[in-house]
Order: structure tokens, then sequence, then C-alpha cells
């Protein structure tokens, strides 16, 4: 299995906050990886520096063997790395169709036809006249997987697909990505419904402070110590003396 | 309230103030609580901890009348506080300190904590308990000319939790008040804790550092997906192994 997306020692601060240190991964070709860690742990920032939306202060990201740091959202996109949010992006004016039409500006011939094909297979093509933004929100994210997959991306990153949607919903995601993983299509995916993840993925990365704690399939990564450590915190008692004298003059 | 200092295990005798029963609540979409159930003991530290999406913060939104439950009941000593007001909880002397820094930037730190007692209408009464306040965080005498927009992220913390305590809150409920703290100022912000408590006040904290919210308490409680799945005293909550299954799925071997 060749190793279709990595970053390389990737490092990004916000301010005087290090949101990613030294963070390597892989995504082997055709596999679904996931992406876990708490609140905080760099998963989003890193999902930002892949698809140029976040400048690297240092380290590399490759796509197969091109080299993609720091370039232009747009260019990831069209060089095959197609992208959902957390919070979904979509033109909640222009129609559900009129949205897809939008991700099909480099491939316009047939554009419509691939579009009600897309709609069809997430399940919302019923609303392809409707304006986007009357969708439900779970709908919404469906959009936005059939606005990515009509670009037909080498790798899709999905940020939180089980985020804030009902159960049945859920398990329709699963099954679509299961799907589209069967035909070979790789995923990366961050989400914190660890069934969701464990039930899914093949291989799991796990993010703290930033950077790599483990990596493996997802019977080994729940045993990890180090994985626990991560989710449940560093016990006080662990935490050196600080002397840490309150005084406002360092906090200006 | 007695000021002892409670060990975890020994509390077991005390009285619960806060009974939740069969609490159901969400926002629209579905419930994000399903049926929680849980008491807060007088005089001790209850911490709640669970992974993302466990109902946490909508539990503390529920308690502090932001967001109606569907079912259950919520009594703060005998009195039934389903259906009030933000503002009747908080008369009631149930007081939150929220997750987000909310402290006014541009005003001093005394201005800061004395609008934590705005429903006060007694002058007198304010200035007393100003100045209890000031005895619980003597640290607060020396910033309290100056902006709290120019304090460490740590030092506004102990601002907030003195704002709240200006209502002499007979629950006061803290927000993962570890937010976006570096793990030094956690031990600050936590040292706060634990001398709010010795000075009396009863402390419902959620906290996502579990460990560290674990061992400062004396009561536990996890939650996952809406429900209470784990309660005890904090340290047998804290060494209980299916802990890890509740975070992570699947069995987690202790050790």
């Amino acid at each position: 299995m060749s190793v279709l997306l990595r970053t390389e020692g990737v490092h990004k601060s916000y301010g005087g906050v290090r949101a990613l240190d030294t963070c390597t991964i892989e995504v082997d070709e055709g596999t679904v990886t996931g992406l876990i860690g708490p609140n905080g742990s760099g998963k989003t920032t890193l999902f930002n520096v892949i698809t140029g939306y976040a400048k690297a202060d240092a380290g590399e990201v490759y796509l197969a063997d091109r080299r993609i740091t720091n370039i232009a959202p747009d260019k990831v996109f069209a060089l095959g790395i197609g992208r959902t949010f957390q919070l979904t992006r979509i033109f909640p004016s222009l129609t559900v169709m009129e949205n897809m039409l939008v991700a099909s500006q480099h491939h316009r011939t047939g554009a419509r036809k691939r579009a009600i094909e897309q709609l069809e297979f997430v399940g919302i093509a019923g609303y392809h006249a409707s304006l986007a933004g009357t969708l439900s929100y779970g709908q919404r994210k469906l959009l936005e997987l059939a606005y990515v997959l009509v670009a037909d991306p080498a790798i899709i990153l999905l940020d939180e697909p089980a985020g804030g949607v009902n159960l049945s919903l859920v398990n329709h995601i699963a099954a679509r990505i299961r799907e589209l993983n069967a035909a070979g299509k790789t995923f990366l995916i961050v989400e914190h419904n660890m069934e969701f993840v464990m039930g899914l993925c093949q291989q799991v990365t796990v993010l703290d402070s930033g950077t790599v704690v483990a990596a493996g399939p997802p019977d080994i990564v729940r045993t990890d110590r180090r994985v626990l450590d991560a989710y449940l915190g560093e016990d006080i008692e662990d935490i050196e003396d600080t002397d840490e004298d309150p005084d406002p003059a360092e906090g200006t | 309230m007695t000021e002892q200092a409670m060990e975890p295990g020994t509390s077991t005798t005390a009285r619960s103030i806060l009974k939740i029963d069969g609490l159901v609540a969400g926002y629209g979409g579905g419930d994000v609580l399903r049926g929680v159930s849980l008491e807060v003991s007088e005089g001790g530290i209850t911490c709640v901890v669970g992974p993302n999406g466990a109902g946490k913060s909508t539990l503390m939104a529920t308690i502090s009348g932001l967001l109606r439950p569907r079912l259950g009941s919520m009594m703060l000593d005998g009195q039934d506080l389903v259906g009030r007001s933000p503002r009747q909880v908080l008369q009631l002397g149930v007081v939150q300190v929220p997750q987000n820094h909310s402290l006014f930037r541009d005003m001093t730190v005394r201005e800061n904590v004395e609008l934590g007692g705005y429903i006060l209408s007694d002058r007198a009464l304010t200035a007393r308990r100003l100045a209890a306040v000031f005895e619980v965080f003597p640290q607060l005498a020396g910033w309290a000319g100056q902006k709290a927009g120019s304090l460490s992220g740590g030092q506004q913390r102990l601002v907030e939790f003195a704002r709240a305590l200006m209502l002499e809150p007979r629950v006061l409920m803290l927000d993962e008040p570890s937010m976006g703290l570096a793990p030094k100022i956690l031990r600050t912000v936590f040292d706060a804790i634990r001398r709010m408590n010795a000075a009396g006040t009863t402390i419902l904290l959620v906290e996502q550092n579990a460990r560290a919210g674990l061992r400062l308490s004396t009561h536990g409680i996890v939650m996952e997906n809406g429900r209470v799945r784990l309660s005890g005293t904090g340290r047998e909550v804290l060494e209980n192994p299916e802990i890890g299954a509740l975070y992570l799925g699947g069995v987690v071997s202790p050790g």
C-alpha cells in the first residue's frame, strides 16, 4: 500500500500557542483513516494546513510524491484533496443544484448530470431545486459531501461528519463512506464519535498537543495507554510545581 | 456551612443540596441529556467529566435556567428549579462561571468583581461581600485597580471566580475552568477552586482534564452520551478502569 497523503514535521503556532508541533502523519491510499484527539489537540489545524487554509510555520505536506506545502486552497482542491468543514460551508441563497454547479466549475461538461448523480448517491436529489439555506443541518452535511464528491478528489478530508446529526443519519453517512471506500476512495476523518471512528476506520492517528501520540488499527490505538492519557488529561499531582506568582505585569 | 476539608470517601454522610432526577433536555434536533440523575453534596466538590458531546455543558445550561428541560426534576434544597428564569436561579443561589472568558476587559478588576453583586440592592452588603471575597483571594487586592483585560488567562479566571462569590452561592458551577490554560496555570486555578471550597462553597465542576478534576473532587461523575455512566468518590471514579472505555469505546485494560 502506498502513502497518498503525508505531513512531515509540521509546526504551526497561533500567537504564543503551539497548535501543531512536529506533526507527522501518513494516510495510506485506499484506507479510511481517523484523526482523533482531545479538544484543542490540533486536528482541525492540521486539516487547515493540509488544505491551504493555514500556513505551516515549518514542515512539509505531500500528496503522493508531490510537495503541496502552503499552496492556495483552490489549488489543493484542484490537485485532488476534497474537504468538508465542521460547520458546513454552503451558499444558503443558492439552490442545492447551483451549489453543486459551483463545485463543478473546473469540469463543466456534464456537470448537471454528475451533480444529480452525487445528490442521488447521498440521498438529497429530491431537494435539488430548494434553496440550500432551507436544508436541515444534516442535509447540509450531505450536500457538502456531494459537493466534494463531484470533483472526484483522490482523497477526502471530513471534519466531524457525524457531529450534531441524528443516529440514522450518522449510519447513512457511514454507509456512504464505506461504499466509496470499497470503490477505492481514500478518506481522512476527524470525528469525536468514537463508535463511528472505531467502526469505520482501518487506521487511526491520535493527536495530543499538536503531535502524534499513537497510530495504528483501532483496536491497538484504543488500548494504548498514551491515548488514554491524552483524553483524561494530566494529573494535577504530575504537574510540576510552579512559582507563577500571579503578577499582572507578565500578563500584558 | 462547615469549613472542614472533605477527604474523598468520608463525604457520604454529607447532605445533598442539589438533586437532579431523570433530566431530559436538548436543542431542537434531539435530546442531549437522556435521563440524567445525580446529587451534589453540600460542602463538597462534585466533578462531572466525560467525552465530547456527553452533555456536560448542556447539563450546566439546564441547571442555570438557560435551557428548559423536557422532563425531570432539579431540586435545590427542596425548591424546584425547573421552569425558573436564569435570574431566578441566580437569586436562589446557583451561580455559574461560564467556559469562555467573560470579564469586561476595559473595566477594572474591582469593578468586575463588584458587578457579580449586581442583583444585590444593599450597598453595605455589597461592600461586606467584596471584603469577604478579597479575603478568599488576597492577590486580587494587588490587581484591583488594573483593567481586567491586562491580566493573564489564569488571573482572569480568579477574577471570574471572585465575581461569582459575590452572591455567596449555595452551588457554584464552574464550566471547564482549565479550558485554554497552560498546565502550570491549571494548578493555580485548581488551587483557587480548593480555596473557595475550603471557605465553605459547594462546587459543581465540569472539567475536560478528567484526572486533575477528579483528583481535586470529593465526588466524581462520568457522563457519556447524555447519561451518567459512573459515579462515586473522585478517587473511585478516577481509578475505575471503565472510564477509558467510556472515552475511547471498547475495553481499556487498567494499568
